[in-house]
């Protein structure tokens, strides 16, 4: 067991515990922020760099600072650790540059883009991004393409997570798909267009921060706030088959895996992880297909969840009470 | 000059073959090693030796390999890093051309020492013509025993294998190098584990690079203390400095660690002044990714003492004032030369290099070289100038691996020391076509 402090916190973990695991057990403020790390994925994390954290404090045993912020996500606890995250001023500053260079070659297409409103990146550019861009010069693109059959892959929104390229690693049972050239132009993609074909490959989906990889059965049908969530499950034959539908009335619009508070897919009772199959994310979008366990808990700092905007006054007054303002006498004349 | 060590028998005709290479005394460090000495022993001189990491970073390389984790049954690699791709670095290059043996030998010695059955030569992609010399010579130590099974009657046997990359600078970054090798895109990985527990194939290996290697065949051959004796304070031993730009005699030179940085750029024994009598404006140290020092700055430290050819004396006054050693890609400038041009070009290289894997290098090292492009196409503004600053200061320490921290210090340097030169680009764009006049319009003093 090893004891931790983070931003003042202390909490004893066991032994290989990342840092970002350990702040993920005290929650709350404390939790930094993580675009590639997934828990459910071996090998995931380290490349996005949102989650740096200062270390003051390496050990017990040897209490010097690490020179240089650290990969939470991919930095095991020592007994005796001391972490900043949320204190530290410059690691905050850190990280907005960290945001500022993830966003300058995004299309901030959010309007017409199906993820926003549950994308990672919309909530972290709102909480350590800058309110505009100091990026002048042309943003890199690429064409759209479809990966699969059911997948569209719109590349110029990857940050290059690598999440999706795990995924095809350790859940399907074949990678045909990785990542092209370098630096940054280098992207996600396969060599022959609509190679993805694999039972669990709608996972991918699910893991993707950002609307690069989309739901080709629900793309623009409708906004994710628009929708309602709702728990169900079926007897499936290749997965646990427990899902979240987003319906409309008594219409599925598209299915996809329950996720807890990091996006991150649910664990099933027998606690394993909670991937589904195409089958029950593509084929199944009838009501009758699935038993309904009840509204889904949505508690993500999602920008679109509730809560998240504190209403404040307006500085002007609103426009309604201009419009009391003016005489009766005008508006029953107008009236006429 | 002091005595040569890598390059002693540089001048011999033939010294590339076998034959010629053995009459000069050559392989005695393996005999000595594998008949005289336990390995225990070997690693025990290199420490004497204060023998520090060729490549870059200057790590002690006895230190280096006593930490390589020894766990029984299981296989350990030594790996010779000769993807020498630096802008300003052509040390390695020379050394396997023209002695390949020696590096043949520092190789067995090596691995002898560290207990490794397998070791690689992962060998920069352009630079195939070099691994063409080095597999005849490896062809020619197998031939006559000091390659393959039971060398010299011993227990231990070696394979040497010649590697070559696909080009990409990053694969000369430790763990990028060991993905490469083994068949995979070169990514740097993220540390811990760092090679010398977990490396090639999960086994615990050594990534030296190739002049560290050969220096272990003096250090073998004389003992670790005759080799401390040279240099100066933690430098010790020789060092091969590739010097470029414009000097009178750009080349590889061998100096003894302590020479003075003046005597280096204008004695006729190594640079020979400034080309065509001209001024001495600056000079890149170590190698493009190290911070660029202005003449004043690389002849005298801040507190005015003489700079020297040394770890430490180069490093004096931290990145404010001083440098690094590097890998010993010493670049020297003249008064023609426009800083931000050069630094464009350093820019364009980090920014075609970087793997991709995270997102500071990623993004910052185009946007940097834009905005470069933009001030040197004469549309930049002063507030550009602030922005590359924040730019440089964002990637450095946030990255993977040190290709981030290279990308930046360059940028950080050239705006500290040069950020007039910045400003008066984007006053007047018209100068920058004739940096000569710039400076006889500002009355300034280059040197």
């Amino acid at each position: 067991m090893a004891k931790v402090t983070i931003d003042g916190h202390m909490i004893e973990v066991p032994d290989g515990t990342t840092i970002l695991q350990a702040a993920r057990m005290i929650g709350g403020d404390v939790v930094p922020p993580a675009m590639c790390y997934y828990s459910k994925l071996k090998t995931s994390g380290g490349y996005c760099r949102t989650c740096l954290v200062k270390v003051t404090k390496g050990s017990e045993k040897d209490p010097r600072p690490m020179p240089k912020p650290v990969a939470s996500c991919r930095t095991p606890v020592m007994d005796g650790m001391e972490v900043q995250n949320k204190t530290a001023p410059d690691l905050l500053e850190a990280r907005a540059g960290v945001v500022e260079f993830l966003l300058i070659n995004h299309p901030l297409d959010c309007p017409i883009c199906d993820q926003a409103g549950e994308c990672s990146l919309q909530d972290l550019a709102y909480e350590h991004g800058l309110s505009r861009t100091r990026y002048e010069f042309s943003r890199r693109t690429f064409q759209k393409i479809d990966i699969g059959e059911k997948i569209k892959l719109h590349m110029t929104r990857c940050i290059l997570c690598y999440r999706c390229v795990k995924v095809a690693e350790q859940i399907t049972d074949g990678r045909v798909h990785g990542v092209l050239n370098r630096g940054d132009v280098s992207e996600i993609s396969t060599y022959i267009s609509q190679a993805v074909d694999n039972d669990f490959s709608g996972n991918m989906i699910d893991v993707c921060p950002v609307g690069a990889l989309t739901d080709r059965t629900f793309r623009f049908k409708s906004r994710v706030w628009n929708v309602n969530p709702v728990d169900a499950h079926r007897d499936c034959p290749t997965c646990s088959g427990r899902v979240m539908l987003w319906m409309k009335g008594a219409e599925v619009f598209r299915v996809t895996a329950r996720k807890d508070e990091y996006a991150e897919v649910l664990d099933t009772p027998d606690g394993k992880p909670g991937w589904i199959c195409n089958t029950c994310r593509f084929d199944k979008k009838e009501t009758k297909d699935w038993i309904v366990d009840g509204p889904s808990k949505i508690d993500r700092h999602s920008v679109i969840s509730q809560n998240h905007y504190v209403l404040q006054e307006p500085a002007h007054k609103p426009l309604l009470n201009a419009v009391q303002a003016v005489p009766t006498s005008w508006q029953l004349e107008n009236k006429k | 000059m002091g005595k040569k060590l890598l390059l002693k028998d540089d001048h011999i005709a033939g010294i590339q073959s076998y034959d010629v290479y053995r009459k000069n005394g050559g392989y005695a460090s393996v005999e000595k090693a594998v008949k005289t000495m336990t390995t225990e022993a070997v690693v025990e001189e290199v420490k004497k030796s204060g023998l520090r990491g060729r490549g870059g970073a200057g790590f002690p390389t006895g230190m280096k390999w006593s930490f390589l984790a020894k766990p029984p049954g299981i296989a350990r690699y030594l790996v010779c890093n000769a993807d020498e791709s630096e802008p300003g670095t052509f040390k390695d290059r020379y050394l396997m051309e023209r002695i390949p043996h020696l590096l043949i030998e520092g190789m067995i010695t090596s691995s002898y020492a560290l207990g490794a059955n397998t070791s690689y030569i992962y060998i920069r992609g352009e630079y195939y013509y070099v691994a063409r010399i080095l597999e005849k010579a490896i062809d020619e130590a197998y031939a006559n025993g000091w390659l393959g099974k039971n060398i010299l009657g011993s227990e231990y046997s070696l394979d040497l294998y010649v590697q070559i990359g696909a080009g990409a600078y990053i694969c000369g970054e430790e763990t990028a190098l060991l993905e490469s090798l083994e068949g995979k895109r070169g990514n740097p990985r993220i540390k811990p584990p760092f090679p010398a527990v977990a490396g090639l194939y999960g086994c615990p290996t050594v990534v030296n690079n190739v002049e560290t290697i050969a220096a272990v065949v003096p250090i073998v051959n004389d003992g670790g203390d005759e080799y401390a004796k040279i240099g100066i304070g933690k430098s010790t031993g020789t060092k091969l400095i590739s010097a470029s730009g414009h000097i009178n005699k750009p080349g590889v030179y061998e100096i003894d660690l302590g020479v003075p940085v003046e005597e280096f750029i204008f004695s006729d024994k190594y640079c020979g002044g400034i080309r065509g009598g001209k001024k001495f404006k600056a000079v890149v140290a170590g190698g493009s990714s190290v911070p660029i020092l202005p003449a004043d700055l690389i002849l005298k430290t801040a507190k005015g003492e003489p700079r020297l050819m040394s770890y430490e004396s180069l490093a004096d006054g931290g990145f404010a004032t001083g440098t690094m050693l590097g890998s010993g890609g010493f670049i020297v400038m003249d008064e023609d030369t426009s800083i931000v041009k050069n630094l464009w070009n350093f820019t364009r290289f980090y920014h075609h290099e970087s793997c991709g894997q995270c997102s500071p290098c990623r993004e910052g090292t185009g946007w940097m070289e834009k905005i470069l492009h933009r001030i040197l196409d004469g549309h930049g503004t002063m507030s550009d100038i602030d922005l590359l600053w924040d730019i440089q200061g964002k990637i450095e320490g946030k990255t993977i691996c040190p290709l981030g921290d290279a990308a930046a210090w360059p940028v950080a340097a050239a705006i500290r020391h040069f950020r007039s030169e910045f400003e008066e680009y984007i006053k007047n764009p018209k100068s920058i076509k004739d940096v000569k006049h710039y400076y006889r319009l500002n009355n300034l003093q280059s040197a």
